[in-house]
């Protein structure tokens, strides 16, 4: 399976029936593909809307209607629009459940660094900083490593997106959750050992006495 | 009394070195009629307040490719990376805000508030220079409110008292920025009768509209 597949997977499990979610561009996108059945979630677009829905069919796209990458969307039966103030409201306000988002590097407070490697490539914060103050959850899925390289750090060197907000680490190589005494490696992939996870994260990680085998 | 104008008469307020607000997210719910003719015109050294600027060839992006913009307020820049270079040559001024932050700043801006307090970006780049508030044993920054000289927004069907109706996820910032500024120009994708919008379905009310101009549908 593809890691990035392995993540979505991993990550829509940890949704529940009800919940209204906040997809990140890339890979949390993919998240909605494997949520599972009898598991109906509501999807908030910051762009302005409840309700989001799949990729229209060709030919039947609304230049109206585009999530949060501008690439077209369809909108379920129920669905509500509204203005920009209103849908970070709805973010910051708490109204959110969990958001899930990709990240540059996270560490072991739970801090974020999402929107900036400065002198390289400045996009810009967008709606990240107020989505990830304001869902009640936030679950960071990316890929372990960085072209061979730590993201997981005893302290973020690139500019933060949010302090202690972290709530859920999901890479291909395991779930970890931060804590206050530190990160807890909760879950690990079944081809892959302690040893490994540790040797390409840079923050400790504590073991959990129930470590569990990567449920996808 | 109407307030349909022919789009040359409408720009004739938007000067050099102007404050401009310009609605929309990714070019969706942008006026891109009053855009192109911001570039006809010939306008240059704005202050352009904005979610994003879009792609190149894209909404504000075209204002970006073609040297309008000297100082700039967003909070994402990444899909234009002209955008970027122009920021890096030291080209544009440009300015990065949470996309909340932002519409909560304009709609202050628009509702005689003297700011907002909000937690986002504690603890970030985003913090420097701020006063920090504490409410209830929380911390939050104190944003000022945003105002502009000239507001250019996007509707859907607007009537000829200026009242506006907006489809799907055009909506985005054209309310806050039609309350933020001295003169609010709305391009009309479809221009309809007085009382052809039931005023429930008004989002944003004709007293906050100047001038209506026809646009592409």
């Amino acid at each position: 399976m593809d890691i990035r597949e392995r993540i979505a997977r991993r990550v829509a499990k940890e949704l529940s029936d009800g919940d209204i979610v906040n997809l990140g561009i890339g890979m949390p996108t993919m998240v909605s593909d494997f949520i599972p059945e009898g598991v109906e979630v509501i999807l908030q677009s910051e762009n302005g809307f409840i309700g989001m829905g799949a990729a229209p069919k060709e030919g039947e796209e609304d230049p109206d209607i585009v999530n949060a990458g501008g690439m077209p969307i369809t909108v379920k039966t129920g669905a509500s629009f509204f203005d920009s103030a209103v849908s970070f409201g709805i973010i910051r306000g708490g109204h959110v459940d969990a958001t899930i988002l990709g990240a540059l590097q996270v560490d072991e407070k739970g801090n974020l660094a999402s929107w900036m490697i400065p002198g390289k490539m400045v996009p810009g914060m967008g709606g990240a900083m107020d989505l990830v103050v304001g869902a009640k959850r936030v679950i960071i899925a990316m890929e372990h490593t960085a072209k061979g390289k730590p993201k997981i750090l005893k302290e973020c060197s690139l500019p933060l997106t949010a302090v202690g907000e972290v709530d859920l680490i999901v890479t291909e190589m395991g779930v970890i959750e931060p804590t206050e005494k530190g990160l807890v490696l909760k879950e690990i992939a079944e081809d892959v050992t302690v040893e490994d996870i540790q040797a390409v994260t840079e923050a400790n990680l504590m073991i959990d006495p129930n470590l569990k085998t990567m449920d996808i | 009394m109407s307030k349909i104008v022919e789009l040359e008469k409408a720009l004739e307020y938007v000067k050099d070195g102007m404050t401009v607000m310009i609605a929309g997210f990714m070019g969706v719910g942008t006026p891109e009629t009053l855009v192109d003719g911001l570039i006809e015109k010939g306008v240059k050294d704005l202050f352009i307040i904005c979610t994003d600027t879009a792609r190149p060839e894209k909404g504000i992006g075209k204002l970006i490719v073609n040297d309008r913009v000297k100082k700039l307020i967003a909070s994402h820049i990444g899909t234009n990376p002209v955008t970027g270079q122009k920021m890096n040559a030291g080209e544009i001024d440009v300015t990065l805000v949470p996309q909340g932050t932002l519409a909560e700043r304009i709609r202050a801006g628009g509702a005689g508030l003297g700011g907002i307090l909000t937690p986002t970006g504690i603890g970030t780049v985003v913090e420097e220079g701020k006063e920090k508030i504490t409410v209830d044993g929380k911390q939050y920054l104190l944003e000022l409110p945003l105002k502009a000289d000239i507001a250019l927004i996007r509707g859907s069907k607007v009537d000829k008292l200026g009242n506006v109706w907006y489809k799907g996820a055009t909506r985005n910032f054209n309310p806050m920025m039609a309350t933020a500024a001295d003169i609010v120009i709305v391009e009309a994708e479809e221009i309809v009768e007085i009382g052809e919008i039931d005023p429930n379905d008004v989002v944003t009310s004709g007293i906050f509209v100047d001038y209506v101009v026809k646009g592409e549908e």
